[in-house]
């Protein structure tokens, strides 16, 4: 972690300043996060750990541009993007980000292809261009022989595979995952973790994924404790 | 750092005009919105369903009551246009107690023709009725005296044959015009002109047969009918020289009213009705009757076309109910759509897009089967197919309307939404 900013080289991918979120107002206001300040490195393999309500959920939505901090600073390769609107946030999502999540997401009766060309057909490109990345993404993930299968004919392992084919089809700089094991057996785990590995050592793509297994975090580089709203403790493991 | 060095305003700005410029985003929304119909067949089935039944029943009703309003018009047209009938006794009826009055005389007839301005045929009218025989045939029918004038005034042509000539007509001779129902029940497939049947003991030559007019105004039969010279009927079937009813054809250069009111004034002179009293004849005219019965049609019209108007609403109904239920089922996927970088107008294009094209089909079906179901009914309820494109267009904006209404605002509903609430949405 680097404590301040320096040049443009040095400044980290990701950081939080002071960020608060606070749900709801008067009463009934609950105040989620309570200040939290974070740095990320690009190329870093994160996981964010802690309890329910421990606010790492919340945190990710922010850093997902899904979500915007009730107060506090979100600089996003050194420009503030705390207070981007929706559409603009939806467009740093579409150019820079890609999630994967607990269940999946997928668009039911869409073939695995379809589902991953998704995002780049709001990105505007052409059906070829469409479907040579498409392919490629889903190559990547071993399931380019599936391409045709919707998601009820694909395992819940296949069926992660293709959302992460899909979050990478952009190439992405940052890959979001929230839970991406939290549906699926050990072993499936195990090679979607494996997967993400893969793709943060040979693309390069920082991954942020949130997870209450140890054996799932054991695969970070970085590991963030929360705990009621604030970053408990950071973790970093020497790059194997 | 060197793959991602564009700034992000800049790359916001290269994806606007990349992806979003107009013909872009919809040629894309295009894709999606067709395939997303493709995917859902039974959805999508549902949603035309409304909308073809909405469109189907106003258009098969409204057409099916333009049809009957034509038929009754037709009818009434037949009873002959701008004619009048004078009738002894007032209204329709021939009055209550007292003394009845008097019949006309040839001589009233004589009057109108000569004295009032406006009148372009005047046949008088003596009626009586008795069962033709012929052979083995018989068939009871109304005997109509009169003269040449009555073909002039109703306009009636002949359809063989020819009419009385004036030397018959003051003979008051046994020569007749056949309405084509007298014609089918006592000659069958044969000439009947040139041949003589019986009737009331007269004996009597078919000189003409009437051209075919079908039901008049009151669902009366026309062409039940047997017409002689009045002489003949008044000394051989009434036993007087009175006269029933006189017709009067007015001139199309003169109003009806006008005419009216001098032969009503002229009648009371004759019939020396002074000062307050009442006529003791009554003076009808087609026209008035045309008029109440247009109006008559018309409410019908206007009933049918609020029974249409509901059966459209409660389409209208089933529609809102489909789309309602699949948007609120999809706002999953338009957290998806979302959290995947779409922008919120994208998504909302998409639904719009759909929602328009299943309510287009949706119309188009309905129309073409309210065409169908027209054409078939309207020869089975014997009445005319008249097709109304008003009526077309706009039960067809009104169910294509309401299902794009309902398929925009909810999908609006969602996309407003945070991607992360849609999403969590089941």
């Amino acid at each position: 972690m680097k404590p301040q900013a320096g040049p443009m080289a040095s400044e980290p991918l990701i950081r939080l300043r002071s960020v608060t979120k606070t749900f709801g107002s008067g009463a009934t206001a609950f105040q989620a996060l309570k200040g939290v300040d974070l740095s990320i490195d690009e190329g870093d393999f994160v996981a964010v750990m802690g309890p329910s309500g421990s606010g790492k959920s919340t945190t990710m939505n922010i850093l997902g541009c899904l979500d915007v901090p009730t107060s506090g600073e979100f600089l996003f390769r050194g420009h503030h993007v705390e207070h981007l609107d929706r559409d603009q946030r939806a467009l740093l999502r579409r150019r820079y980000l890609g999630f994967v999540f607990q269940g999946f997401n997928l668009l039911a009766r869409t073939s695995a292809l379809e589902n991953v060309e998704l995002p780049l057909l709001y990105r505007g490109e052409d059906k070829k261009a469409r479907r040579e990345l498409g392919m490629a993404a889903l190559d990547k993930v071993g399931l380019a022989d599936w391409w045709d299968h919707t998601p009820a004919e694909l395992s819940g392992g296949q069926q992660q595979r293709v959302a992460i084919a899909r979050a990478i089809v952009t190439h992405p700089q940052v890959l979001l995952a929230d839970e991406p094991t939290g549906n699926l057996d050990s072993e499936r785990s195990i090679e979607i973790m494996e997967l993400l590995t893969d793709l943060n050592r040979t693309s390069g793509i920082t991954v942020l994924m949130v997870t209450h297994e140890p054996d799932m975090a054991a695969f970070a580089h970085t590991i963030v404790h929360f705990k009621d709203g604030l970053v408990e403790r950071i973790d970093e493991r020497a790059m194997a | 750092m060197n793959l991602h060095t564009t700034d992000i305003a800049n790359a916001a700005a290269e994806i606007r005009s990349r992806s979003s410029g107009p013909m872009r985003l919809l040629g894309t929304t295009i894709v999606l919105a067709v395939r997303e119909i493709r995917r859902h067949l039974l959805r999508s089935f549902l949603t035309i369903l409304g909308i073809v039944i909405g469109v189907m029943s106003v258009v098969t009703m409204v057409t099916l009551g333009n049809g009957a309003t034509a038929a009754v018009q037709q009818s009434i047209s037949s009873l002959g246009a701008n004619i009048l009938q004078i009738r002894p006794g007032q209204g329709f009826g021939r009055g209550g107690g007292g003394p009845q009055p008097p019949d006309f005389k040839e001589q009233d007839v004589e009057a109108i023709r000569t004295q009032v301005a406006g009148v372009r045929a005047v046949a008088p009218q003596a009626q009586s009725s008795g069962v033709a025989i012929r052979n083995a045939a018989n068939w009871s029918t109304t005997v109509n005296g009169t003269t040449s004038d009555y073909f002039t005034a109703q306009q009636w042509n002949l359809n063989s044959g020819r009419i009385f000539t004036p030397a018959e007509e003051q003979a008051g001779k046994a020569v007749c015009i056949l309405g084509n129902t007298v014609v089918q029940n006592l000659f069958r497939r044969e000439d009947p002109i040139g041949e003589r049947f019986r009737i009331k003991d007269v004996s009597c030559e078919v000189i003409g047969t009437l051209a075919t007019r079908g039901q008049g105004g009151f669902g009366n039969d026309q062409d039940d009918v047997v017409i002689m010279p009045i002489k003949t009927v008044q000394r051989r079937f009434t036993g007087n020289r009175d006269i029933r009813n006189i017709m009067v054809s007015v001139d199309d250069a003169y109003d009806s009213t006008m005419v009216q009111n001098s032969i009503s004034q002229l009648l009371r002179e004759r019939r020396n009705i002074s000062g307050a009293k009442q006529d003791d004849f009554n003076i009808f005219d087609t026209k008035q009757i045309s008029d109440t019965l247009s109006g008559t049609t018309q409410i019908l019209t206007a009933l049918l076309g609020a029974v249409a108007a509901v059966s459209l609403l409660v389409g209208g109904i089933g529609i809102m109910n489909i789309m309602l239920v699949s948007v609120t089922e999809r706002t999953r996927e338009i957290g998806i759509r979302l959290a995947i970088g779409a922008v919120g107008r994208e998504v909302l294009l998409q639904f719009l897009v759909e929602a328009v094209a299943l309510a287009c089909l949706g119309g188009v079906i309905g129309l073409l089967l309210a065409l169908v179901a027209s054409m078939v009914l309207a020869p089975i309820l014997q009445v005319p197919f008249i097709f109304d494109p008003q009526i077309n267009l706009l039960a067809f904006a009104f169910s294509a309307g309401i299902g794009v209404i309902f398929g925009y605002f909810p999908a609006r509903r969602a996309a407003s939404l945070n991607p992360i609430d849609a999403l969590r949405h089941e």
